[in-house]
């Protein structure tokens, strides 16, 4: 008889954590210590995100009034990370 | 982890094998045009309780039938129906495995059913063919996809023919289906080691067109996609010292594998 092998056990998804993000716009309303930056979502909540190293490494510069685009953690919807800054 | 047996082991799954054997051969003579594929599994039903050994795919996974009955454009895992009769210039795969011992075998072949087309006594002697010349790579010291890559070699590149992807041989012993997975496709010379000991249901299942193939909706029957006729040969096989072992038949016997 034969077997149908098994689908490999590692989720396409999973083998990520960042790609389980759910993205978001918010706004920055303020800079803080240590690259981190309280933001406004859309849905007016305010939360801690911090800039996302890729941005880090490329010097994007974020100010307060700025359009960002913010990835929340299903686990932990108080913290995000900054993924995008719109001109 | 991929068990390896030793020789009281292999005697016993040889046991089972034999029973295999004697079935399936009976099973072969049976076919003709006319039969249901019910009457093949009943055979093989009463058989298995005659010659005390238990049937393997009974239950397996739910599986409603002690034997797998595939019919032309069926791959593996036919089940066996009393409206289902076979026709002249039908190629029917039997399928069957029994556990003897707490060992198991498992085995098939694909039989024409009167006469049959040019083109599907090819199939099936190009499909054959590939089982023996996968048993050939059970040698201690090759390499698993070399098994893989001797299928894949004489099918699709000699012959033109398409293996299954979708579905695969098995290390095989105190259960049906143990490690390592016998992919009948790949390139040679990868995977672990083969070993003195170990035991391998060899399957390569052949399809005339594409390698693609479907489930039905009784969640066992596979299909080709393409509608294209389709062959499958197994055989359970040990590596020992002295080359391959055949445990699923008699071990006097040498030549073609079915």
């Amino acid at each position: 008889m034969a077997k149908r092998p098994e689908p490999d056990k590692r989720k396409p998804d999973a083998s990520n954590p960042k790609e389980d993000a759910i993205e978001v716009m918010a706004t920055v309303i303020e800079p803080l210590p240590n690259a981190m930056f309280r933001v406004e979502l859309e849905n007016k909540h305010r939360v801690l995100a911090h800039i996302s190293g890729k941005m880090r490494k490329n010097f994007i510069r974020i100010l307060a009034g700025d359009k960002v685009a913010v990835e929340l953690s299903p686990y932990d919807l108080t913290r995000g990370r900054i993924v995008y800054r719109y001109k | 982890m991929i068990v390896c047996k030793s020789q009281a082991e292999l005697e016993k799954m040889h046991r089972a094998g034999l029973v295999i054997w004697e079935i399936l051969n009976d099973l072969r003579a049976m076919v003709r045009p006319g039969v249901s594929t019910k009457e093949l599994d009943q055979y093989a039903e009463r058989r298995t309780a005659e010659l005390k050994v238990r049937p393997a795919f009974k239950n397996y996974r739910g599986y409603p039938a002690t034997l797998c009955t595939s019919i032309n454009s069926e791959v593996v895992h036919g089940i066996p129906s009393k409206s289902r009769r076979l026709e002249e210039g039908d190629i029917i795969s039997l399928d069957f495995g029994v556990e003897y011992a707490g060992y198991y075998g498992d085995a098939a072949v694909t039989v024409p059913v009167g006469e049959i087309s040019p083109e599907l006594q090819k199939l099936l002697q190009v499909t054959r063919e590939a089982l023996d010349m996968a048993i050939d790579k059970l040698r201690v010291g090759n390499r698993l996809s070399d098994i893989s890559a001797a299928v894949q070699g004489w099918v699709e590149r000699k012959n033109g023919y398409s293996v299954v992807r979708d579905l695969c041989g098995h290390g095989i012993g105190t259960h049906i289906h143990e490690e390592p997975n016998v992919l009948n496709y790949g390139d040679p010379g990868h995977g672990p080691r083969l070993q003195e000991g170990m035991v391998f249901a060899v399957e390569p299942m052949v399809n005339i067109g594409g390698p693609e193939v479907r489930v039905l909706e009784d969640e066992w029957t596979t299909v080709t996609a393409d509608g294209t006729q389709s062959a499958h040969f197994e055989h359970t096989i040990a590596v020992t010292a002295n080359g391959p072992w055949v445990l699923t038949r008699p071990r006097e016997m040498q030549g073609p594998s079915w």
